[in-house]
């Protein structure tokens, strides 16, 4: 008998073991707690920092941003820096220049690209009811293909983009479309880049699909928006 | 321990088994974040300083750790030290955080740490297993540095965001795409290979005369 036991490997005892993986998530949990804790300033900092260089670089004028949102039944709501929107509501800055006057109004659209989703911020002025400009904010689309979009002169020259509430104040008055490369005869409409059409695309369908709502249910409020409060 | 072996330990990752030319480990980073100078060597010190933190952990909690659960632990001590090179990128900088994008997080299941991790750190006593990882962890940013310089010229005629050429320079796109990572990493597997060869028939000719 004491022969056949013998033979057995040594095993480990549960105990041990159960001992020396709770040992171990503790000392990691107490590590990734305190890193956690001791970046989260900094972190909040430099996401708060990202934001504002992302909308003064799309609304030059501005010197001071807002952050708001706005509802689908239309209620307009401040947010505290990097506080989310409400479900249903759409999250957009408002640009104040020096003397706190609106600079314009900045907010997110995203659509597929060649490569992936790409995310951009837009600028529209209330004032000139167009879109402005925009910036990207994340893409992944080919380097000297798609990316030309940022540089490439002649795409460039699409903004001011027409972006102005229907009468019903429901959608835009306009659907702002990529057309292709040459055939541009609405300012309302995006003239396609030779070669790069699909990312050319994706910065039309991203504005379109954020200015149908956001523009017509800013109609309303732009008067509450003027100054800065 | 004599300084000797220290070094020995600390030049282990750097030539002789170096993970990216000798051992090819850890290829997924390689390939994936070396478009440039910058992300190759934020990419090598995060990796680094895993290897190094993990190898330390592991060496001294060895005796403790049964053979049972040593590969959960592993990876539970891994995974800890990416978090922490996963909120510090976040405080230091956003764009850069952008720009590793998932790899960093990628480096839990990076094969030179769990491998340096079970088969030396496991085994060693702190000193020599930081060293070692050390050595490894330079060795890999060198592997990593050697692709995104050279892709990083060709590809953006630039280097470390500096212009190099001027106006007049057409980059060679392909070298930023994902086919640039495969040829220039063939490229210095191949020189790699023939420096290894060479010395193979030095020692040949030594050995007949």
């Amino acid at each position: 008998m004491s022969h056949a036991t013998d033979l057995l490997p040594e095993t480990t005892p549960t105990a041990a073991m159960i001992r020396t993986l709770g040992l171990i998530a503790m000392i990691c949990g107490v590590i990734i707690v305190a890193a956690y804790q001791g970046t989260y300033a900094a972190v909040q900092e430099n996401k708060r920092i990202a934001v504002e260089r992302a909308v003064f670089k799309v609304i030059p004028r501005a010197k001071s941003i807002a952050e708001y949102a706005v509802s689908s039944a239309g209620e307009l709501k401040k947010l505290g820096a990097g506080e989310a929107a409400p479900t249903g509501s759409i999250k957009f800055y408002a640009g104040y220049d020096e003397a706190a006057r609106l600079a314009g109004i900045a907010a997110e659209g995203a659509a597929k690209g060649y490569a992936d989703t790409v995310r951009i911020l837009f600028a529209w002025d209330p004032a000139a009811a167009s879109v402005t400009g925009f910036g990207v904010v994340a893409m992944r689309e080919t380097p000297g293909i798609g990316d030309k979009i940022l540089v490439d002169a002649e795409f460039l020259a699409n903004f001011p983009l027409e972006a102005k509430p229907s009468d019903d104040r429901l959608v835009l008055a306009h659907e702002i479309r990529t057309v292709k490369h040459g055939s541009k005869t609405n300012p309302w409409e995006v003239d396609a880049i030779a070669g790069a059409t699909i990312t050319s695309r994706a910065i039309g369908k991203a504005i379109n699909d954020t200015a149908q709502t956001l523009v017509p249910r800013l109609a309303p409020h732009l008067d509450k928006l003027k100054e800065k409060s | 321990m004599s300084q000797a072996r220290n070094w020995d330990e600390f030049m282990e990752g750097i030539w002789r088994q170096n993970p990216v030319f000798v051992m090819v480990l850890g290829m997924c980073p390689t390939l994936a974040v070396t478009v440039s100078g910058i992300n190759a060597l934020s990419m090598g010190v995060a990796t680094t300083f895993v290897l190094i933190c993990s190898c330390g952990l592991v060496s001294l909690l060895r005796k403790l750790i049964p053979k049972e659960v040593r590969i959960a632990t592993y990876i539970v001590i891994i995974a800890t030290f990416v978090t922490v090179v996963d909120y510090v990128i976040q405080a230091v900088s956003l764009a850069l955080y952008d720009a590793l994008g998932a790899f960093i997080q990628l480096i839990v299941v990076n094969c030179i740490i769990l491998g340096r991790a079970e088969a030396h750190a496991s085994k060693t006593p702190p000193a020599p297993a930081m060293v070692n990882a050390l050595g490894m962890g330079i060795g890999f940013t060198i592997g990593l540095l050697a692709l995104g310089c050279v892709r990083e010229i060709l590809g953006a005629g630039t280097l470390f965001g500096i212009s190099l050429f001027g106006a007049g320079f057409q980059p060679w796109v392909v070298m930023v795409l994902p086919p640039g990572g495969f040829f220039v990493l063939g490229a210095w597997l191949l020189l790699f290979a023939a420096l290894e060869r060479r010395k193979q028939r030095k020692l040949a000719e030594v050995r007949h005369v």
